[in-house]
């Protein structure tokens, strides 16, 4: 059984449709991407699996359990934790303090929260940064600080939304390699959403492309970008700097 | 609010470190000041240093619901009168002593506080809107308890006095010591379970919210149920002071007790003291006494009246806080002292 199934799922901001009867299944420990061009919906879908909207129609399951409308709080302690592309840390509070937030989510005490934290921060290499303010990291910690709270709630399946942009080469390789450890060695179902391609053609087991809310391709990551309808949709018909995937 | 300097971010739990020699002499000396003084100080002290503890008390207990969970009420008046006049109402009525009305007023702010929460949280009220909601329950009792013949109307409601020599803690009579005393244990326990919470579950889901409420849901947080519980427990704290204005004052009119001008002097400690620490809404209090009551004294003593002048310092005060020291007097003068601040 897969792990998430979106099912025929809709949602319109006053008739405007957002998202169009989308459908696609995630596999357990694996790592999809979800990439489109902008305003073809993915922050829309990303907020419907994590709680943020209630869907208009159709169905979102977790391990077979419907999660589709149900508060933010609850989709989470479903097991579903995510990023924002604008990030929010806890300003501030410390680092440790923003991981043992995530970790008391599944912790009885705050011990038992702050060893949880610890072990997440040393994961995403914020170990030694444990005392500072979130407020002073630069945009890179940042990123891997919502990373590491979201992980510290012990989820079963990891949002990330658009984690890379902003990020230089370098610290975009790094983050990539530290995802794809999580999947390997702790089993982390992951989805992301990316216009970075560097990053999804890294990582990504399957790619799901959405454009104007409907899913127009599916599949490997080297059968997609070879599609012709994904190639027309990029290169196509909106305008060049609008779509930009960068390479 | 200002970023701090990163040393003093270190997480709670590590900060609990053993008592160091300078902490344990500060913390000695602090007590037997405290402890000593109605001992030594004359009745004119001693009313000073009742008022600043009663105002370091509602401070804690604003600065719980503002300072660490980040919702902004600018009419904690409202529980102050509800609390005294529940108790009030209660004991020259039918003699029932405040022992027993504090919980009837505790019960009944606890439930206000939860009605006011819930219709602002449900309605996604918050920030501005949320203290003018505040305010405007403030007002409405302030308007309502005039038309409370029962309660004594516009006229007020008094307590009996009587003989004030000898202690009798049953019906909370006594020497002005006695109230002291009083609203030091009442200080103390507020700034003890404050820091209690603090370091539990509550403290960091209410700092979360404060700091970003949309992150704080998406890490599992029902942040509706935990805002309620600061504002429940905020108001049913400030419920206590109440109890205890009532029985030292003797008197109440709504005109005074659910008064704006009494809100905000509530909130004024904490803000000048420290958001959002532990000893701010204290250091706050003291300030504010120490310079508002002070500077009138002296002018009295000089023989110069000067309306309004408790009004003008913590103005001028408030003011120069809030342009050289954002973050409040505690934070600086904790590091000042040796002694880390928890902010946090």
């Amino acid at each position: 059984m897969s792990l998430l199934e979106v099912q025929d799922v809709a949602k319109s901001f006053r008739g405007l449709r957002a998202i169009d009867g989308v459908s696609f299944d995630i596999a357990r420990h694996s790592i999809t991407a979800l990439i489109g061009p902008n305003g073809a919906g993915k922050t829309t879908l990303f907020n419907l699996i994590a709680g943020a909207f209630r869907p208009d129609r159709g169905h979102i399951r977790l391990n077979g359990r419907a999660i589709g409308g149900l508060p933010a709080h609850r989709v989470c302690a479903a097991g579903v934790a995510r990023t924002f592309q604008l990030v929010k840390p806890f300003a501030g509070l410390s680092v440790l303090d923003n991981a043992i937030v995530g970790a008391l989510r599944g912790e009885r005490t705050v011990a038992g929260a702050r060893a949880r934290a610890q072990a997440v921060l040393d994961r995403l290499g914020l170990a030694a940064k444990a005392s500072l303010a979130a407020a002073s990291l630069t945009l890179a910690d940042r990123r891997r600080l919502e990373v590491a709270r979201a992980l510290a709630t012990r989820p079963s399946l990891l949002l990330l939304d658009e984690m890379m942009a902003g990020l230089r080469p370098a610290e975009i390789d790094e983050l990539c390699g530290v995802l794809r450890d999580l999947q390997r060695q702790e089993g982390i179902t992951i989805l992301l959403t990316e216009h970075v391609m560097r990053a999804v053609m890294a990582l990504a087991d399957q790619i799901v492309v959405l454009h104007h809310g409907e899913v127009i391709a599916r599949g490997e990551a080297a059968s997609i970008v070879r599609n012709p309808a994904v190639l027309d949709c990029y290169l196509g018909e909106d305008a060049p700097g609008d779509a930009s995937p960068e390479t | 609010m200002m970023p701090e300097p990163a040393a003093t971010h270190a997480a709670i739990g590590e900060r609990r470190a053993p008592l160091d020699r300078r902490r344990l002499a500060l913390i000695a000396a602090l007590g037997v000041v405290v402890l000593a003084l109605p001992l030594v100080g004359s009745s004119y002290l001693v009313s000073v240093a009742t008022l600043a503890l009663y105002l370091a008390y509602v401070g804690q207990a604003w600065n719980l619901m503002m300072g660490f969970a980040g919702q902004l009420s600018l009419g904690h008046s409202l529980y102050v009168g509800l609390g005294a006049y529940a108790a009030a109402g209660l004991f020259s009525h039918f003699g029932i002593g405040p022992w027993a009305g504090v919980w009837l007023a505790v019960v009944l702010c606890g439930a206000v506080g939860a009605f006011i929460g819930w219709l602002a949280f449900r309605l996604r009220v918050s920030g501005v809107q949320l203290s003018l909601l505040t305010v405007a329950f403030a007002e409405l009792a302030r308007i309502g308890f005039d038309h409370i013949d029962w309660l004594g109307g516009p006229g007020g409601l008094f307590l009996r006095v009587e003989d004030r020599g000898h202690i009798d803690l049953g019906a909370f009579r006594g020497p002005p010591a006695m109230y002291y005393y009083a609203m030091l244990a009442l200080a103390a326990a507020a700034l003890g379970l404050c820091a209690f919470l603090l370091r539990r579950r509550p403290g960091y889901y209410w700092r979360a919210i404060r700091e970003d409420e949309v992150a704080a849901q998406a890490l599992g947080i029902d942040t509706l149920r935990w805002k309620l519980l600061a504002v429940v427990l905020s108001s049913a704290m400030t419920a206590v002071a109440g109890v205890f204005f009532a029985f030292y004052n003797n008197s109440l009119f709504p005109e005074q007790i659910f008064s704006f001008g009494r809100s905000i002097e509530i909130v004024l400690g904490p803000v000048i003291g420290g958001l959002g620490t532990l000893f701010g809404p204290i250091v706050g209090a003291v300030t504010l006494v120490l310079l508002g009551d002070g500077a009138t004294e002296i002018l009295t003593r000089a023989g110069v009246e000067v309306p309004g002048m408790r009004q003008a310092v913590h103005g001028v005060l408030l003011l120069v806080v809030t342009i050289y020291l954002p973050n409040g007097l505690w934070p600086p003068l904790a590091r000042a002292l040796g002694v880390q601040p928890r902010r946090l």
